[in-house]
């Protein structure tokens, strides 16, 4: 069994305060395989990735590398490196300031009489390129090439660095379809040449075009370890969501019965931003939840902050109820009782050094203007009222916010927003990187405000959590609206064939019937 | 694990209240040690006199900056080096145009209000200046305001083409001196209003809640509906403006404008006593009074060297390294290397 | 839609970077050209008056060029004028007062220069104190220092010193003169020393692994850190070899004006970092060249001849015209190269 096994570990558990990242995880690949390493957000894939690759400590479980006789522990990502694990992420980690050879020899030149010899590094990297099929001229500047090249050059410079072990975690986010198909190409020449290849995406199609074997993660823990060909789609979707699947056919059913259509909020028309957002159409109606799907990177977040004015539209009307208004920016929005929880809690919702007050009341101060300062007890009272409605677990309200948990801290973002009364909610991965208790909490407060007439737009790259939530799902493709699904075209299998836009019927109808017979 | 860093929060704030005025109670035990009669005052000819009143006159000037400083420092998380400059280039509009363009004058040619109000519009300008290539351009603050910090002299040389020019007039002398015969030096005054005002407005208005939400995060600060661009620019156009009151001050005390030496230094002055106030270097929360309570602690630590036959040219050594021990003590990189060694294992601190 | 932007602007980097610097070169040939046309009575077309350039900035040459190292790693250092103050006191009291020979005195400059690199390089590369604080306290200390070992000025009258300031070398180019004699151009081996430096370090730059580890810092960071630089320790390399540079660079400047006083070389930081920026360095780091900094330099010295030329206008002219000029770069830089906003989200 041990022939042709590269990489195996065994029993890996990794807490982080509050969390158990990773509970007894193995997973092992082997040469010439390509593995693709699957679950939802927050399963503990990308947890894993940086156990093995030195990111974070090896808290317990056991490493083995083929040829290495004891367990291996990597302090650092240099350190795996050397043991012949490299890792190419979707934001590319080269230099954009330097050239393509450049980039590929960085830190390991080739010299002549001491000093840099450019011409056997130029000369080498168009050897590499052209053993790899990668359509680039060594001489470029990094920057000025596509980004799928540049990726390409990220894996090419770590199979020159004799890797064995490649990790590509979600490689594919913003890539075009042609551009992944160039990947596939050098990821099946590799796999040919026996490297072993960690593939990490959200992408089903790409998993079962590429991949041999699936791991799948759940929650932190192993689900299981299967063949391709074994393991049809719709049990995969069932691995990953696993329990919960009941769950959420529950309150999906709850949600059917009050989403009655009324008067609509929100009223889009060829609404654009150039360069993020090909014009859409899109009417809300009042005490809605509308989903928006699609890839990373196919304009979901874009269409949002389109409405929002966090990006100044370029084009297209907008109305809000009934209303034509024209909103550049996002006072102009929260003037119109719109409020957005913005996708990236870090960078663009919370204010880390800031109190949990005054991270609740800043909107609404924000929104009355500088010169309308809240009293102090207004904001104490205002603060303590979302911090028991949400229940957000702080000492007190004067903490800094930055030292709360991820999940409490969205929920402060949350409050600010409730505090403000708005009608219009655009909640961007309210969901992402937070615990399972709190995700459900925020789940079942979204339906809440609907019920109570608020409008709700939805954003979560876990689609079985918007079929949980939401009435109806807009459906984005490179930056294009290519759909909305209602009723009975809400399925797993729906969205995701309207977000390939390309699945054969056959294979649909396939699908489909597995799934009712499945549920 | 969790109770631990909620004590170490508990501390930090703490330290942070404490450490200006640990450090002023420090430099004041050293001067008592020196010179007994440290907190003496008499009254001489009719006004106050003593170290004390030396110490809070002299420090006027480096107060009205530090609280400018302070709101810059917090809403862009730089500092601005140009402060002096700026004070030369109020200092000089003002004896200009007082002096009617002459290098030496005995008689007002323009209303002294006018001059004042010239050279406050004047230090705006610059603040502006400032503020647009910080906040519309995004350049970083102190790259933006060396170009004033090293033009500014240069400026204020043009227009006294050069000379120091003097403005003998009693009237002139009143906003670096004496009020009629009140025995408190009028720049103390200056101090006390400016600190009063600026902290009004920051107590009646959101701008103090604005600026540290700007300066903690200004992508998000923008999504709810912050201008984040205006808030960081009107800080600077606030300093650049206080900085001209400060220049106008300094300048009447010598009833001149030498362009050369009207607020040389000051710079590193006030952005110690940001730093000495408890305030993070890099924006966000920010703690006014604690920068006044620095920049007096500045003055009496000048003082105390003064003293100490130290000469004003070899002060900025002194205060340079009390700058890069404060620093270091800031430093997060430092404090984890300290808590690693107190821990008792080599934890490899790896960059990013 | 982040990631897009920013590739947009890094996509930008590279030819933008050409743009400044043929801006650059462009700039000091028209610049040179009107000097040339306009006071050609005033003898700014002589051979003589180019040289002259290179004799009263070779310290500032060597000086930019340290600095240039370190903005390419996304650094800046503003403690090199007081540097050269701290190294022209020391080298002339050394030399008048403790009767040191001349070769002590360049030591002693090398020594100081080091001081302040391995200082500041440590605060900034190991404990992540942001480099223009660190170098600002770096200004002040030096300048207080100068004033520490002497208030009073220091004229040098060492004669090895002087003649190392005065050894003419003489160049087959030059002008005749009225009554048919040639006179020719000539330099002072400061010139020498400063165009070996910037040879040097243009190699080093671009043919060492080190210099190419700079660019790869001042490109990403993040980056170098995953490509297994040692980061860190490059950082520390460079702000060394700046603080080297700055006392060998305040050695030349002493050779020019052999004296040492409180007030010298008051601003050259200033001059240096426009030099480099001027240059084609990027404030942002990951782009420069000395050959860059080097014609920065040139346009420095053109408008102080410029303005010396001309006679009526105050010598204070120099540092605002290049203020502004330094203004207008940086601007060019900001909307160009989209430097401001990326530097933001960082």
């Amino acid at each position: 069994m041990n022939d042709g096994l590269l990489l195996s570990m065994r029993g890996i558990s990794k807490a982080f305060p509050g969390v158990q990242a990773l509970l007894n995880v193995d997973f092992s690949l082997h040469k010439g395989e390509i593995h693709a390493l699957m679950g939802e957000n927050g399963a503990g894939k990308s947890t894993l990735i940086k156990v093995l690759t030195g990111v974070y400590e090896l808290e317990s479980g056991e490493i083995r590398l083929d040829g290495i006789d004891h367990p291996v522990v990597n302090h650092s990502p240099q350190e795996a490196q050397t043991n012949g694990i490299s890792t190419v992420y979707q934001e590319v980690n080269l230099c954009p300031n330097l050239t393509v050879a450049e980039n590929l020899f960085l830190g390991r030149q080739p010299k002549k009489h001491g000093l840099i010899d450019w011409k056997t590094i130029n000369r080498k990297s168009s050897e590499i390129l052209r053993s790899l099929d990668i359509s680039a001229e060594p001489g470029k500047p990094l920057g000025e090439c596509s980004l799928a090249i540049q990726q390409m050059i990220a894996i090419a410079r770590a199979v020159d660095m004799q890797c064995r072990v490649l990790i590509l975690d979600e490689p594919t986010s913003s890539l075009d379809d042609e551009e992944v198909e160039k990947l596939f190409a050098l990821m099946r020449k590799l796999r040919g040449e026996g490297v072993g290849i960690i593939f990490v995406t959200h992408f089903l199609d790409q998993v079962y075009e590429v991949c041999d074997r699936i791991t799948v993660l759940r929650n932190g823990e192993l689900v299981g370890d299967y063949e391709v060909e074994k393991l049809p789609r719709v049990q995969l979707v069932a691995k990953m969501l696993g329990k919960e699947f009941d769950d959420l056919a529950d309150i999906k059913s709850e949600r059917q019965g009050s989403g009655a259509a009324t008067e609509p909020v929100i009223e889009a028309k060829g609404l654009t931003h150039a360069g993020t957002i090909k014009p859409f159409d899109l009417t809300i109606n009042q005490g809605e939840i509308i989903g928006l799907t699609g890839l990373l990177g196919s304009g979901r977040s874009e269409l949002v902050r389109t409405i929002y004015g966090a990006d100044r539209p370029t084009g297209g009307t907008l109305k809000v109820k009934g209303k034509a208004v024209n909103i550049t920016k996002p006072l102009d929005a929260m003037k119109n009782n719109m409020a957005y929880l913005p996708e990236d809690r870090k960078r663009d919702g919370v204010i880390a050094d800031l109190s949990v007050r005054e991270n609740i009341i800043l909107a609404l101060q924000a929104k009355r203007g500088m010169f309308h300062l809240m009293s102090r007890k207004e904001m104490e009272e205002a603060a303590d009222r979302y911090i028991n409605l949400l229940e957000i677990k702080t000492p007190d309200r004067e903490k800094p916010v930055g030292s709360l948990s991820g999940g409490n801290q969205q929920k402060v973002i949350l409050g600010r927003w409730l505090l403000t009364n708005p009608d219009y909610l655009i909640l961007d991965e309210p969901t992402r990187g937070i615990d399972i208790g709190t995700k459900t909490e925020i789940q079942k407060l979204v339906l809440k405000m609907a019920d109570e007439g608020k409008t709700v737009t939805f954003i979560s790259s876990e689609i079985e959590e918007m079929l949980r939530t939401c009435s109806r799902i807009a459906v984005l493709r490179d930056g294009l609206k290519v759909g909305e699904l209602t009723g009975d075209d809400l399925t797993q299998v729906r969205i995701m064939q309207t977000i390939a836009g390309n699945q054969t019927d056959k294979e649909a109808s396939e699908t489909d019937g597995k799934e009712g017979a499945d549920v | 694990m969790k109770k631990t860093t909620g004590f170490d929060w508990k501390k930090i704030t703490h330290s942070r209240f404490f450490m200006p005025i640990v450090c002023l109670l420090l430099v004041l035990l050293v001067n008592v040690i020196q010179t007994p009669n440290f907190f003496a005052v008499s009254i001489n000819n009719g006004v106050l006199y003593g170290y004390l009143v030396d110490i809070i006159n002299r420090a006027s000037e480096l107060v009205i900056l530090a609280v400018g400083m302070t709101l810059v420092t917090a809403s862009s998380g730089g500092q601005d080096i140009s402060v002096g400059a700026v004070m030369a280039v109020a200092a000089s509009i003002c004896c200009q145009i007082l002096s009617g363009g002459a290098v030496s004058t005995n008689t007002l040619m323009a209303p002294i209000i006018i001059a004042f109000i010239a050279a406050l519009v004047a230090s705006m300008i610059c603040g502006a200046f400032n503020g647009f290539l910080v906040s519309v351009l995004g350049i970083q603050p102190m790259v933006a305001t060396l170009i004033l910090f090293t033009a500014g002299r240069g400026i204020a040389q043009l227009v006294t083409k050069g000379q120091i020019t003097y403005v003998r007039v009693d009237a002139y002398k009143v906003m670096g001196g004496y009020i009629g015969k009140c025995p408190i030096p009028t720049p103390v005054f200056f101090a006390i209003g400016v600190v009063i005002v600026v902290n009004l407005i920051l107590k009646k208005t959101a701008l103090g809640l604005y600026i540290e939400s700007v300066g903690s995060n200004g992508s998000a600060s923008r999504l709810m509906g912050l201008n984040s661009t205006r808030i960081k620019f009107l800080t600077y156009v606030i300093l650049g403006l206080l900085s001209g009151i400060a220049g106008v001050v300094a300048s009447s005390r010598i009833y001149s404008a030498d362009a050369n030496n009207i607020g040389l230094n000051l710079e590193m002055d006030a952005i110690l006593a940001v730093a000495l106030g408890g305030n993070n270097l890099s924006g966000g929360k920010f703690n006014l009074v604690g920068s006044v309570i620095g920049a007096y602690t500045i003055q009496a630590l000048t003082t105390t060297l003064y003293a100490m036959k130290v000469s004003a040219d070899q002060l900025p050594v002194y205060k340079a390294i009390v700058v890069i021990i404060i620093v270091v003590l800031q430093s997060p990189t430092f404090q984890k290397k300290i808590r690693a060694m107190r821990h008792g294992k080599a934890v490899a601190v790896n960059a990013g | 839609m982040l990631g897009k932007l920013t590739r947009a602007a890094k996509e930008k980097k590279p030819s933008a970077v050409a743009f400044l610097l043929l801006i650059t070169i462009l700039l000091f040939v028209v610049m040179y050209a009107v000097g040339m046309v306009v006071f050609a009575d005033k003898g700014f077309a002589r051979p003589q008056m180019f040289m002259n350039l290179f004799i009263s900035n070779a310290g500032l040459i060597v000086i930019g060029c340290g600095l240039t190292i370190v903005m390419i790693t996304g650094g800046i250092d503003i403690s090199v004028g007081s540097v050269t103050a701290l190294v022209c006191m020391v080298a002339a009291d050394l030399m008048e007062h403790k009767g040191m020979s001349a070769g002590m005195a360049l030591l002693s400059a090398l020594l100081i220069g080091l001081a302040f690199g391995l200082v500041q390089g440590y605060l900034v590369s190991y404990l992540d104190i942001q480099p223009f604080i660190v170098t600002l306290a770096g200004l002040f200390f030096g300048r207080g220092m100068t004033a520490v070992v002497s208030t009073d000025m220091i004229a040098v009258k060492n004669p090895q010193f002087l003649q190392w300031a005065n050894a003419k070398i003489e160049l087959p180019i030059g002008y005749t003169n009225r009554n048919g004699a040639f006179i020719p151009a000539y330099i002072y081996p400061t010139v020498v020393v400063a165009l070996v430096v910037v040879v040097v370090i243009s190699i080093m730059l671009r043919r060492s692994k080190f210099g190419r580890s700079l660019y790869a810092i001042g490109g990403n960071q993040q980056s170098a850190v995953l490509m297994g630089l040692n980061v860190r320790k490059v950082k520390m390399q460079a702000y060394v070899l700046d603080g080297l540079l700055a006392g060998l660079g305040g050695f030349l400047f002493c050779l020019n004006s052999c004296a040492g006083f409180v007030e010298q070389a008051k601003g050259l930081e200033m001059d240096a970092i426009s030099a480099s920026v001027i240059g084609g360095t990027l404030l942002s780091g990951g782009v420069g060249t000395v050959i860059g900094t080097l014609f920065g330099v040139l346009i420095k010295g053109t408008i102080g001849s410029l303005i010396t030329t001309q006679g009526t206008l105050s010598s204070w002219w120099v540092r605002i015209v290049l203020s502004a000029l330094l203004c207008f770069f940086i601007v060019l830089q900001a909307i160009i190269a989209g430097v401001g906003g990326k530097k933001l989200k960082k």
